[in-house]
């Protein structure tokens, strides 16, 4: 399957098979107008399957949404057809807005407006806490 | 600015500083009587608390300044939909700090975000209460001389119970401190306490359901309140909650020097007839929480 490479944009580079619908939500692509190609379960030498997102525009990322879905993507910035910068994520030391913090007792679970912000307490097993009333994170719970 | 929101928010160095200056307070109440002339605290209590409240407001008439405030939230703009940090932000327009207690988790924490003046957890819920843990350490250094080389039974419910979690955590940064975890198997200290605080830190801990097996071994014995709701079950609740009750009977072999905590209010979980014993200390408790809240607001405040 040949998908056409891109002039001026972003590839979002080795995502962990089948986590690319969950970058591609978590992002809101669906209300970009520019070209965006999610390929599923291609070839990779670092993985032995990969998704792969490229969106046919130079837009703003937020970087710590998709360090937090999964630290080990790539991100490559293409200009003029060209790789101008490869960026390498890692896990975000603070999110806010990411993840919600469900905990009925928290602060946030009454005043609408607070942002929800996590702080990473442990990098090890990739958990998260509420900043308000230190719940873990469901996510991590589950992954 | 400093603010107080989780014990941890003060270093080991800090807590003596405390320490110190609220002994030199009970030693020497003359010397502070006016330090704090013309400031104003704001006691900003969305539940109810007797006990905590009228702590903070004697503590800073004790250092010659004022109170304000109010102690339900039917008596504030909350009632009409104002949020936490709406609150904060215009009582900061009024008072120099704030001493707030809030249902909601993490509602200190916004109000420091906004208020633009000192604010100190008086309690969010079940999630924190950084002065009581003050008056526990207090409490400590005054009848033990030293946080080092305690053995500290916990007893009731180490589950759910706030005091207790933050007074491990306080506890766990000094030398050869041993706790003993007594509780009932339904109410036992969580896993996340255990392996964030107690294994990552080497402290030597030991679990058991009985009271009177380790009771000669302790030098602190915090008491908590078993309380009826926190049971599956009627029948467990009859069948356990004697065993946490202390008595003068199941002091007999306790050590001479040991220190009987309760962050109080007790319900029955220590016999009245218990208080007259030398080794009582929760009253003493009561009162040193005053004097490190006094200290607090002295640092906070940054008076000298």
């Amino acid at each position: 399957m040949i998908v056409d490479s891109i002039q001026n944009g972003i590839v979002i580079d080795h995502i962990r098979a089948g986590k690319s619908m969950e970058i591609y939500q978590a992002l809101n692509l669906d209300q970009l107008s520019c070209q965006v190609a999610i390929i599923r379960n291609a070839s990779s030498k670092k993985r032995i399957k990969k998704d792969v997102i490229k969106i046919d525009a130079p837009i703003d990322l937020n970087i710590d949404v998709i360090g937090y879905v999964d630290p080990d993507i790539t991100i490559n910035y293409i200009r003029d057809g060209k790789i101008i910068e490869k960026k390498h994520l890692a896990l975000p030391e603070r999110v806010t807005n990411v993840i919600f913090c469900s905990n009925p007792r928290c602060i946030t679970s009454c005043e609408q407006e607070l942002p929800h912000v996590f702080k990473l307490t442990d990098r090890k097993s990739r958990t998260y806490r509420c900043i308000y009333c230190e719940t873990r994170s469901k996510a991590q719970e589950n992954d | 600015m400093r603010h107080l929101i989780d014990i941890l928010d003060l270093s080991t160095e800090e807590i003596d500083d405390l320490i110190n200056t609220a002994n030199d307070i009970i030693a020497n109440p003359e010397k502070y009587k006016d330090i704090c002339k013309g400031k104003l605290l704001a006691t900003l209590f969305f539940e109810p608390s007797t006990r905590t409240r009228l702590s903070f407001e004697a503590a800073m008439y004790g250092l010659g300044g004022n109170c304000l405030g109010f102690a339900e939230t039917n008596s504030s703009s909350t009632a009409k939909g104002e949020s936490v940090g709406d609150t904060a932000k215009t009582v900061g327009c009024y008072a120099d700090i704030i001493a707030m207690r809030h249902p909601k988790e993490g509602a200190p924490l916004v109000a420091s975000q906004k208020a633009g003046i000192p604010v100190i957890n008086a309690g969010d819920g079940g999630h924190n209460h950084p002065t009581q843990t003050l008056a526990d350490l207090l409490t400590i250094k005054r009848e033990k001389g030293s946080f080092d080389n305690l053995t500290v039974g916990l007893c009731g419910d180490l589950k759910f119970g706030r005091t207790v979690h933050s007074l491990i955590i306080a506890l766990s940064r000094y030398k050869n401190v041993k706790f003993v975890l007594i509780s009932p198997k339904e109410l036992t200290l969580p896993e996340y306490m255990k392996n964030n605080i107690l294994n990552k830190q080497s402290v030597p801990y030991e679990e058991t359901t009985s009271l009177d097996s380790v009771m000669p071994s302790l030098d602190i014995l915090y008491m908590t309140r078993v309380q009826r709701e926190r049971f599956f079950n009627e029948a467990d609740y009859i069948r356990l909650k004697d065993s946490y009750v202390l008595t003068l009977q199941k002091l007999a072999g306790a050590k001479d020097d040991l220190c009987i905590m309760h962050p109080l209010p007790r319900v029955n979980e220590i016999a009245v007839s218990v208080d007259a014993d030398k080794r009582a200390c929760y009253f003493k408790q009561v009162s040193n929480g005053k004097y490190m809240r006094m200290a607090l607001i002295l640092k906070l405040l940054e008076v000298k």
